[in-house]
């Protein structure tokens, strides 16, 4: 291994940059002429719109354009994925406006826009806009929202179901519950959660008058996606009139994957006011409308055997979809869901059925993990409970469930066929490094200082890298899943990167920098990584999903491919050999058996000045460009364990330990990886302990803040014991899984499983996510504390 | 409309402001100073952090007025050429940003902790770390950032 090549720990390329204040986040970018928008949104969780009086906004000092619903009767935001329901219908698609059109369905739903000189200036005259808003009755909860006479969003969906969609088999299920030796049953919440990235949307629309060309610089994870749905399906702008820049991007988390209303409002605008129009979101704004994440509410059943063998389970699930479809969010709750309920297991049986619905509060999308992390805390869940309602330790129930290490290729009773894995190794592997054969005497220390102590462990598998486009076309999706690169070689052998894929914290640059030093043999600082422009990289997907290794890399890998085949070419006309002879290894073209060799930058210098050049056979040039559709997913997985001590007193729970072994396949950059499975832990634990998004009835967001909705400090967390046990894909060139978002993934239940353990003795058997100091404290009381007199 | 005068990075600077303007927005939108960043809106997320008379202070939580007649030292001011100032090394180093976003705010926290603490332990680096939050690293390596960039401080010191 090199110490810049694949497995090196490299330093990353981006963090100059960003550690000296030159990163180009959006808000940084400032157009000549620029203005300011200022949203005026609903302070209503629903409510009709009688009318609005805009002309005292209008008079106002610097303000350019005050626009309403009226004024933009434009497309409205798309939605990425059609599901089918149960009985084969398609799901209700209710309009998603741009600007609210005589309907508001949640508070912070876009009503108007002022473009004004300064920001202040818009925000000031936003102030003067009278809006008559009919307050109506509002309902927030996905189970309040399907019942009889609850308040009704939009008339597209009646009963506010979006679809009422099932997988599996249901009568092999029914069977087998009928000849359990044992049934465990969990009701399970899984709380929403806001992302929170740390950087705030903002968008930049332009409009040059002289080429009608727009150019949008906006937050994304995925600049093409956003000029496909903007373009095609709202501003009904051509392609090659817009140009999507998504510069430096500070965090997605699956938030930034959506195209937003305000992207499309400066865009439009941009136009109309003749100058450029920038709109940043406060965090305020951030919470009230970036799609947020989770909300199911669950009933789930698993069938065991007399020895624990698990023979069926049965989900039903009630998904909450917010107020619109926002981008992705139909496929969450479904495919990214139900197809992962066999988890690390062999249940032969699976059932899932899955309601979605409209209620008043912001839309749910994607968020790190998106559906995984629910699937998972279902079947962890429910595998704790079982261990401790059959008396079976909790890791060899699970041992003797798992997918067997010879079973690969195996398919799921759910759809996926998992390619590789081990979990044996993984649980090992996290067993020992938490020391659970040592944890009674743990739990017996921390019960003299008066203090619970619980361990919870906590398997996962994920699917990654959503594909192939043509499978997931036929389950709805309303997009390719491949990615691209384009490989520049310059003629003097520096590299120029083009990546479909976009980085928002990843290290991309780094990595895929690796990549190209490793195969080339050329040094990495003459390898740079470009993306996040529409008008220089190929149509791309972006990133989500941890697909960017996966996909990007492994298209990468194909472009690659295609510049040493080239190479070849050339090179067996420099040393006039057969071209079959020429091999190439360490930035090498040679004849094979020979000491005659030929240097990369040489063969790239050839390519462009091609005087001494097989022209008849090869065209000049040497830049390549490969698209990669994957055969499969990338199936990470891996075990998760957290050992945590709660104060009786306060109800506070400190997580102690955490402990994570990971398969995320070939390695790339290791120090990046453990980065990126820190981070997702950070999140894991964030949902199981702290964060919550409470809606009042209402539909006020009461935790819409900082000071209100509690984000992980660095005193919530411990420092993490993380490891990997490497598996590798057999369907994709690099062998690699992805690792974004597997701490997400198995962090919650593993937290919640180690504070159920801790109340266990005291008889609690189940506690809601977030397990704050609040709900513990309570829960310890009521098996405590004598019951007052009625 | 009122004048502020203030020094930045070592350069003495004029400006004509709303009373209004936050000190964030003196830096970001007069000055051109984008390095320091703003992530919420009430006090909490600590991107905005700046040095003060050589005090780590939230820029969004101070009046640009208030900064009148004082010193002020952001992201940009930090390095030496193209030298990083240690703390920024050990960030690198350390592997202790990932989107960057958070970072500035995160190092000019840090350089003050380091100058307040010779040999700090884990805990008091997280709990200096109340006022910055970071989304994408679990603190786990920001954490080892702080601690290897205040020896790194102790010893050039």
């Amino acid at each position: 291994m090199s110490d810049t090549g694949i497995g090196a720990p490299v330093r990353r390329k981006e963090d100059t940059r960003f550690l000296t204040g030159r990163g180009t986040y959006t808000d940084d970018i400032n157009r000549p002429g620029q203005v300011h928008a200022f949203i005026l949104r609903s302070p209503h969780a629903h409510a009709e719109i009688k009318g609005i009086d805009t002309s005292k906004a209008k008079s106002a000092a610097g303000v350019l354009a005050v626009y309403t619903g009226a004024d933009m009767q434009i497309g409205g935001l798309p939605c990425g994925w059609l599901i089918h329901s149960k009985d084969g219908s398609p799901m209700a698609e209710p309009p998603h406006p741009v600007l609210a059109q005589g309907k508001v369905r949640h508070v912070g739903d876009p009503v108007a826009v002022v473009v004004a000189e300064t920001r202040a200036q818009a925000k000031d005259a936003a102030e003067l806009i009278s809006v008559d808003y009919k307050v109506l009755p509002a309902v927030v909860s996905a189970e309040d929202g399907l019942k009889s006479g609850a308040p009704q969003l939009h008339e597209q969906a009646k009963g506010n179901l979006c679809y009422d969609w099932h997988l599996g088999d249901k009568a092999a299920v029914d069977a087998a519950f009928a000849k359990a030796a044992h049934v465990t049953r969990l009701d399970i919440v899984n709380n929403r959660l806001v992302p929170n990235a740390m950087e705030p949307r903002a968008a930049i629309g332009e409009y040059d008058r002289a080429t009608g060309e727009y150019t949008l610089y906006t937050t994304s994870q995925n600049p093409h996606v956003i000029r496909l749905l903007m373009g095609a399906f709202v501003l009904q702008l051509p392609e090659h009139k817009l140009r999507v820049v998504a510069p430096d991007v500070g965090g997605g988390f699956g938030s930034k994957i959506y195209h937003y209303a305000e992207e499309a409002i400066v865009t439009w605008a941009s136009s109309r006011v003749g100058r450029p129009i920038k709109w940043t979101a406060e965090r305020g704004e951030s919470f009230a409308s970036d799609a947020q994440g989770r909300d199911h509410a669950t009933h789930a059943e698993l069938a065991l055997d007399k020895d624990g063998k698990f023979l069926a389970l049965k989900v039903a699930t009630i998904a909450n979809l917010g107020a619109y479809l926002s981008t992705f969010s139909t496929a969450i709750p479904t495919y990214l869901y139900g197809t992962l309920l066999a988890g690390t297991y062999t249940t032969p049986a699976i059932y899932v059925e899955v309601k979605s619905v409209f209620t008043n509060t912001v839309p749910v999308d994607a968020y790190r993990g998106a559906g995984r992390p629910e699937a998972c805390f279902v079947i962890e869940r429910l595998v704790d409970t079982a261990a401790r309602e059959t008396k079976i330790d909790r890791a060899e129930l699970r041992r003797r469930n798992f997918v067997p290490k010879d079973a690969y290729p195996y398919q799921t009773p759910v759809a996926l066929t998992y390619d590789s894995g081990d979990y044996f190794t993984t649980l090992d592997m996290a067993l020992k490094a938490a020391d659970y054969a040592g944890f009674e005497q743990r739990r017996q220390e921390s019960a003299k200082r008066g203090k619970l102590r619980g361990i919870g462990v906590a398997t996962y598998i994920e699917a990654c890298g959503i594909a192939p486009s043509a499978v997931a076309g036929a389950l709805g999706a309303r997009a390719g899943l491949y990615e691209t690169a384009e490989l520049r070689v310059h003629p003097t052998g520096s590299i120029t990167v083009f990546t479909g894929t976009h980085s928002h914290g990843q290290g991309h640059e780094t990595t895929f920098a690796q990549l190209v030093s490793e195969r080339l043999g050329v040094p990495i600082e003459m390898v740079d990584v470009v993306h996040g422009d529409t008008t220089k990289i190929p149509f791309g997907m972006g990133t989500y999903g941890s697909r960017s290794l996966p996909v990007g890399g492994s298209a990468l890998v194909k472009a690659m491919d295609k510049v040493v085949n080239k190479g070849k070419k050339i090179a067996a006309h420099l040393l006039e050999a057969a071209e079959a002879d020429i091999e190439f290894k360490d930035g090498k073209f040679s004849v094979a058996g020979t000491d005659k060799n030929v240097a990369f930058g040489q063969v790239a210098f050839a390519a462009y000045v091609p005087h001494n050049y097989p022209i008849e056979e090869v065209e000049p040039g040497l830049d390549e460009t490969a698209f990669y559709d994957p055969k499969n997913f990338t199936y990470p997985a891996g075990c998760h364990i957290a050992e945590i001590e709660i104060d009786r007193d306060t109800g506070v729970v400190s997580v102690v330990k955490f402990t994570a072994a990971d398969d995320f396949g070939r390695i790339i950059n290791p120090m990046i990886v453990e980065g990126q499975v820190h981070g997702g832990l950070a999140q894991g634990i964030g949902q199981a302990l702290y964060e919550n998004a409470v809606y009042d009835d209402d539909g006020q967001l009461v935790t819409g803040s900082f000071m209100d909705y509690c984000m992980p400090r660095a005193d919530h967390l411990p420092s993490f014991d993380v490891a990997t046990h490497t598996t590798l894909c057999t369907h994709n060139p690099l062998g690699v899984k992805g690792c974004g978002e597997a701490g997400a993934i198995g962090a919650p239940a593993a937290v919640m499983n180690a504070v159920v353990d801790a109340l266990a003795p005291l008889g609690v058997g189940d506690l809601d996510m977030p397990a704050t100091p609040e709900r513990v404290w309570n829960a310890i009381a009521e098996k405590t504390m004598p019951k007052a007199a009625e | 409309m009122a004048t502020v005068t203030l020094t930045v990075n070592g350069k003495s600077v004029t400006a004509t402001v709303e009373p209004r303007t936050l000190l964030v927005q003196l830096l970001r939108e007069h000055l051109g100073l984008t390095g320091t960043h703003v992530g919420c809106d009430t006090s909490q997320c600590g991107a905005c952090v700046v040095h003060v008379d050589g005090v780590s202070a939230k820029s969004c939580t101070m009046l640009a007025l208030q900064a009148d007649g004082a010193q002020v030292i952001t992201i940009e001011g930090l390095a030496t050429g193209d030298k990083l100032h240690p703390m920024q090394e050990a960030f690198r180093e350390h592997h202790g940003l990932q989107c960057g976003f958070c970072t500035p705010g995160m190092v000019m926290s840090a350089v003050d902790f380091a100058r307040r603490h010779k040999n700090p332990t884990e805990q008091q680096i997280r709990e200096w770390l109340e006022g910055n939050i970071c989304r994408c690293t679990g603190y786990h390596n920001i954490v080892k950032a702080i601690k290897a960039g205040t020896e790194a401080m102790g010893r050039t010191a």
